[in-house]
């Protein structure tokens, strides 16, 4: 593991007096897919929101330390949030495609960086949902409501929208935790293909995704990362008692 | 102690819902009674579609009034209707929400100064404003078209405020994440889920700016003719049966009715396509 894409030192992070990452660091491998555990409110959602800076939209957030992207802290001055965010792109927890036409939400991310060619707009959009695995399940609809789709699909139209913008590192928040036991099967197998081109960060729940789709995992417990390592050697011979007890059930 | 019954105050809420639209009902009834028979014998066109609004030598077209209305109207939702909207989103999206949860009730006071108050300042500074800077009698459609705009920006904004606080955070979330500014994720995303909210405020106002009357009679001038230009004197239709209604007898007092039914009909239009618009937002709120 010599190769990291995004480097995270020393991070704390606070919602008003809430301590909510404490010392937080990390090394993130490109082209990998890293899985972060934990009980509810351990704070890795939070450290997800960090990558990007989507907790910029909070009020009352502090943070230190620095979050390093190919080298660049994210938290840097010379740093423009818009770029960053084409970058490293985000998955969320409940699918939100916008209440638009599917064709219109795969392509927003293009219009918003100023592309509005219609013949780009629309191969890009083929070239994405076929990534995405949506194209047989839309091609005859591309001007419907998006909303009109099925939960999973509407889930992977927001993993096209943002393979559309190109971003290197895709995160993911509990992104299945929606959806059904197939439908989660259909994104994970997604996630496998997509990781030889991205590096994915996801959150997880469940620890039977975490193993079955990581390559490495990072289990924390209130803020702090107790353990970070191969999600093969984690799940076997997991190096710290807490984790060792999160993974066999005893905590929430 | 005594108790009430479910019963009784079942009873007595359902009285009093049913005296509202008892009210309703009647007031229509009374309008169509008066009016209708004089819609139906000078006909349709000759009533909308003649200029001639004479009293004495008895004909009643209410052209000119319905062309003055509508100008005035047009006029008021130029300038209230953008400058609504755009104040809607500057405080959901621009400020923080504790500015706003005072600047938003400071203007639903303006909904409660009397419309009188709006014609006085209007009488006071704007019409000798616009006479001195545009020239032509300053109590004139645009006097009543501004008066109006100003009138109805509580009521677009606060409706529009509703609109676009309902839109849900994860669009702007699913916006900001793939890089979109704030001001793209407005003009992108927000308002489109806004949209028919915010087509509803505006159809309010343009319901208010149609039935106000009280402080366009005070700016309008009230003459009786086709405008031809902003700075000429109007009168519209409301401003026509409040100024007419105290001396009017027989086919005149008729013929007032009978323009009232217009302006009934009018703003149930206007009304119903706002309720319509409201629901159909309430429905796309989905996922």
């Amino acid at each position: 593991m010599t190769e990291v894409k995004i480097d995270i030192r020393g991070l704390n992070l606070w919602y008003g007096s809430f301590h909510a990452l404490k010392n937080v660091s990390l090394a993130v491998p490109p082209a990998r897919i890293t899985a972060l555990i934990g009980p509810s409110g351990c704070g890795k959602s939070t450290l997800l929101r960090s990558l990007n800076r989507m907790n910029d939209l909070i009020p009352g957030v502090r943070i230190t330390g620095t979050v390093l992207l190919d080298g660049q802290d994210v938290f840097g001055g010379g740093i423009r949030v818009d770029r960053l965010r084409k970058r490293v792109g985000m998955v969320f927890q409940r699918p939100n495609p916008f209440p638009l036409s599917i064709l219109d939400n795969v392509v927003y991310g293009l219009r918003v960086a100023g592309v509005h060619n219609r013949g780009v707009l629309r191969d890009t959009a083929e070239k994405c949902l076929r990534a995405a695995w949506l194209w047989d399940n839309v091609k005859d609809k591309l001007n419907h409501d998006a909303l009109e789709l099925p939960l999973d699909q509407q889930q992977r139209l927001c993993v096209a929208r943002l393979l559309a913008v190109e971003p290197e590192v895709i995160l993911m928040d509990e992104p299945c935790s929606a959806l059904d036991p197939i439908a989660t099967a259909k994104i994970e197998e997604l996630m496998a293909v997509l990781k030889s081109d991205y590096t994915i960060v996801i959150v997880t729940h469940n620890m039977q995704q975490a193993a079955r789709v990581s390559d490495f995992s990072g289990c924390m417990l209130l803020g702090e990362m107790i353990e970070f390592d191969d999600t093969q050697t984690m799940f076997t011979h997991p190096g710290d008692k807490r984790t060792e007890d999160y993974i066999t059930g005893r905590y929430g | 102690m005594i108790r009430i019954g479910e019963k009784t105050v079942r009873r007595l809420l359902m009285a009093a819902a049913f005296s509202a639209i008892g009210g309703l009902l009647l007031i229509a009834l009374f309008i169509f009674k008066e009016g209708l028979s004089f819609f139906i014998e000078t006909g349709f066109r000759r009533f909308l579609f003649s200029d001639v609004w004479d009293p004495q030598s008895g004909r009643f077209g209410i052209f000119p009034m319905l062309v003055a209305s509508l100008w005035v109207t047009l006029g008021a939702m130029t300038l209230g209707a953008p400058l609504g909207v755009s104040v809607a989103i500057f405080l959901v999206e621009f400020v923080p929400r504790s500015v706003m949860r005072v600047v938003k009730p400071t203007i639903e006071l303006l909904a409660g100064i009397p419309s009188v108050v709006y014609g006085f300042i209007g009488v006071m500074v704007l019409a000798p404003f616009i006479r001195s800077s545009f020239g032509g009698p300053g109590l004139s459609l645009l006097a009543a078209s501004f008066i109006l705009g100003v009138m109805i920006l509580p009521t677009i904004i606060s409706i529009s405020v509703d609109a676009i606080t309902a839109v849900p955070a994860s669009y702007r979330e699913g916006s900001f994440a793939l890089g979109a500014t704030r001001w793209q994720t407005v003009r992108m995303v927000v308002l489109k889920a806004a949209r028919s909210g915010i087509i509803a405020s505006v159809i309010l106002g343009m319901g208010r700016a149609v039935g106000e009357t009280m402080a366009v009679i005070m700016v309008a001038g009230n003459a009786v003719k086709i405008p031809h230009s902003p700075l000429d004197s109007v009168r519209t239709l409301t401003a026509n049966i409040a100024l007419e209604m105290g001396y009017a007898t027989g086919r005149h007092r008729e013929a007032l009715f009978a323009t009232g039914i217009v302006l009934f009909v009018v703003i149930m239009i206007l009304n119903t396509a706002a309720g319509v618009m409201v629901r159909k937002r309430v429905s796309g709120k989905r996922g």
